[in-house]
């Protein structure tokens, strides 16, 4: 692995640039730089690992028995890469992604570090971003205090920190049991997980479930429910939360059973479940549908990951959510078609290579279904109270939107953004895309997949005019604003 | 809001300012974590009403940890480590232009 450290070192083309550096980025970046290809993998972070394996070979955490043996096994996959002849630049954010002008076969990518931007080309690219959380509306989860569960693991993986004082989780899916033991782990003080999981979603669930008993998330998930079940406060069946303050968060609400109950907290962690990030892709201008099982939209990928647009591939959890094992295998088989792509690996030898990994996807995807039916989260929660705020970075809430699509008829939700503003923040939609859609569908009875998503376009994370206007122009590209 | 676990890795100590106050951060930190680590509650002003935040998902997607780094504005705290002498002051609101001109 080749480290870049300024914006500079970068060279002007690649075979192939990998964007984000968690499983998939770095078992894409690793295999490709084995197959011979010249290799870039971009990171917004300072260090190798995405979110899951995040500062796995810079964490402060010594015990290794807090953050769990699935953790540390990041550590061989980053040793891999740092074995690579890739070039690898932390820090570097990639925020446009598009066929170059003059040869459209090629991609022009935008990309900064240290305020300073780039644009490089690329024959092929693989997009590594990952997934997000799912946005959280409660009414007060914009007060300080409140934070993702995920926030929390990055915090004590990072930094090593862990809530200072009396913290409640809240929320469903697999990661929330995972977190609660990390954290309690840590020695924060935990009063009380807060489980959303909708009761009914277990008949649904059930028909997946002879797959899940083969699946490998069975016997660690149990334990994991055991524990977290054993030492903590754990209340089941919550129908609604609040978070309260008065200028940072002091309580929170709790409906379950028509019963109501308050408890004093100063930090509130949510979480229900993880969806793919798709503002990088969807810019590049790939195919996106709604899954309706995972209740999120996922690129449309053929069986190596190619995307819509021939020449980029989505692997790992931005492809759709698998979890941390098969984002490494997904990068692998993007990696595979890239070389093939390139001429550099034949069609035989592609698929003769890429058979055992597949294989192994395979198992690693098993009881997935099952996990996806059990934690859907509450309509309650995807569609909030009407006091709820919605766009986190514009201030516009559930009662605003509705109240729009309702009375002006607004279709989707980039007409909404003109009436509203939602989703025209720093985040572009990140935190409040899928609410949106959600509120929309809700008031004029349709699908999230009829409605549709924010139109998104380049830059996808903010860049300085200083850093723009620094790029080098073309003839062209001068010719068309001087009069 | 944040303490440090008991048993960490030792690292060097660094010092930076947040709205002048002088506070030590560990190096490895990034600005948000280094904030939360020193119990402080909000970092940013909203540009709508005003209101109070923190850092929310500390992974780069939510913009909620913006704060103003060496008087540079707009910066993802989360995603930027934690140097010596760092001058960090809360962002406050929406830009005004005055303060551009000047």
């Amino acid at each position: 692995m080749i480290p870049l450290t300024d914006i500079g070192q970068l060279a002007e083309r690649y075979d192939l640039v990998v964007v984000g550096a968690g499983p998939a980025g770095l078992s894409a970046a690793a295999r490709a730089a084995e197959l011979g290809l010249t290799v870039l993998l971009a990171d917004e972070n300072p260090a190798p690992g995405g979110q899951i394996y995040r500062a796995v070979t810079t964490t402060p955490v010594k015990d290794r028995a807090i953050l769990g043996e699935d953790y540390w096994r990041g550590a061989d996959i980053v040793a891999r890469f740092e074995r690579s002849k890739a070039a690898y630049a932390p820090r570097c954010t990639v925020w446009a992604l598009g066929p170059d002008e003059a040869e459209p076969e090629i991609f022009e990518i935008g990309l900064s570090l240290d305020g300073k931007a780039r644009m490089i080309a690329a024959s092929q690219v693989i997009l590594a971003t990952g997934a997000q959380e799912r946005p959280f509306p409660i009414p007060g989860w914009t007060l300080p205090g409140v934070m993702t569960a995920g926030a929390a693991q990055i915090a004590l993986k990072g930094a090593g920190i862990v809530p200072s004082g009396p913290t409640v989780i809240a929320g469903c899916g697999p990661l929330l049991y995972l977190l609660a033991s990390q954290l309690a782990a840590a020695g924060a003080d935990i009063v009380a997980v807060l489980d959303t999981t909708p009761k009914r979603n277990w008949s649904k669930a059930l028909a997946a479930f002879p797959d899940f008993l083969r699946s490998p998330y069975l016997a660690k998930g149990l334990k994991l429910m055991a524990q977290t079940r054993r030492k903590l406060r754990f209340v089941s069946g919550v129908t609604g939360l609040a978070a309260k303050g008065e200028g940072m968060l002091a309580s929170v609400t709790v409906e379950r059973g028509g019963a109501s109950e308050t408890i004093t907290c100063d930090t509130l962690l949510l979480h229900q479940g993880v969806i793919p990030g798709i503002n990088l892709s969807s810019a590049a201008g790939c195919d996106h549908l709604f899954d309706a099982e995972q209740h999120c939209w996922v690129p449309r990928l053929d069986s190596w990951f190619a995307s819509s647009v021939p020449g980029i591939a989505i692997a790992g959890d931005g492809a759709g959510i698998g979890g941390a094992e098969s984002a490494a295998l997904r990068g692998e088989i993007a990696a595979f078609d890239a070389a093939r792509r390139l001429g550099r690996l034949s069609k035989p030898d592609r698929d003769q290579q890429a058979a055992p990994i597949r294989a192994e996807l395979e198992r690693r995807l098993r009881g997935r279904r099952f996990l996806d039916l059990l934690y859907k989260p509450a309509l309650q929660f995807l569609a909030p109270k009407d006091e709820t705020i919605v766009c986190r970075c514009e201030e516009v809430t559930a009662g605003q939107i509705r109240d729009t699509a309702l009375r002006l008829g607004v279709t989707g939700p980039n007409q909404m953004k003109a009436f509203l503003r939602c989703g025209m923040g720093p985040c572009q939609g990140r935190l409040c895309g899928p609410t949106v859609v959600e509120l929309i569908s809700e008031v004029r009875g349709t699908s999230p997949a009829e409605t549709g998503y924010y139109r998104l376009r380049p830059p996808v994370k903010p860049v300085t005019l200083t850093e723009l206007a620094a790029l080098p122009q073309t003839d062209a590209s001068v010719k068309a604003v001087v009069r | 809001m944040f303490r440090p676990m008991r048993e960490t890795a030792n690292a060097a100590a660094l010092n930076f300012t947040f709205d002048g106050r002088a506070l030590k951060g560990r190096a490895g930190d990034t600005v948000a974590a280094a904030l939360l680590a020193n119990g402080i509650t909000s970092c940013r002003e909203t540009p709508v009403s005003g209101a109070p935040r923190a850092p929310y998902c500390l992974m780069g997607i939510c913009f909620d940890c913006l704060v103003v780094i060496d008087g540079v504005g707009n910066r993802q705290g989360c995603l930027v480590p934690l140097t010596d002498g760092m001058a960090i002051e809360t962002q406050h609101g929406r830009r005004h232009v005055e303060e551009v001109e000047a």
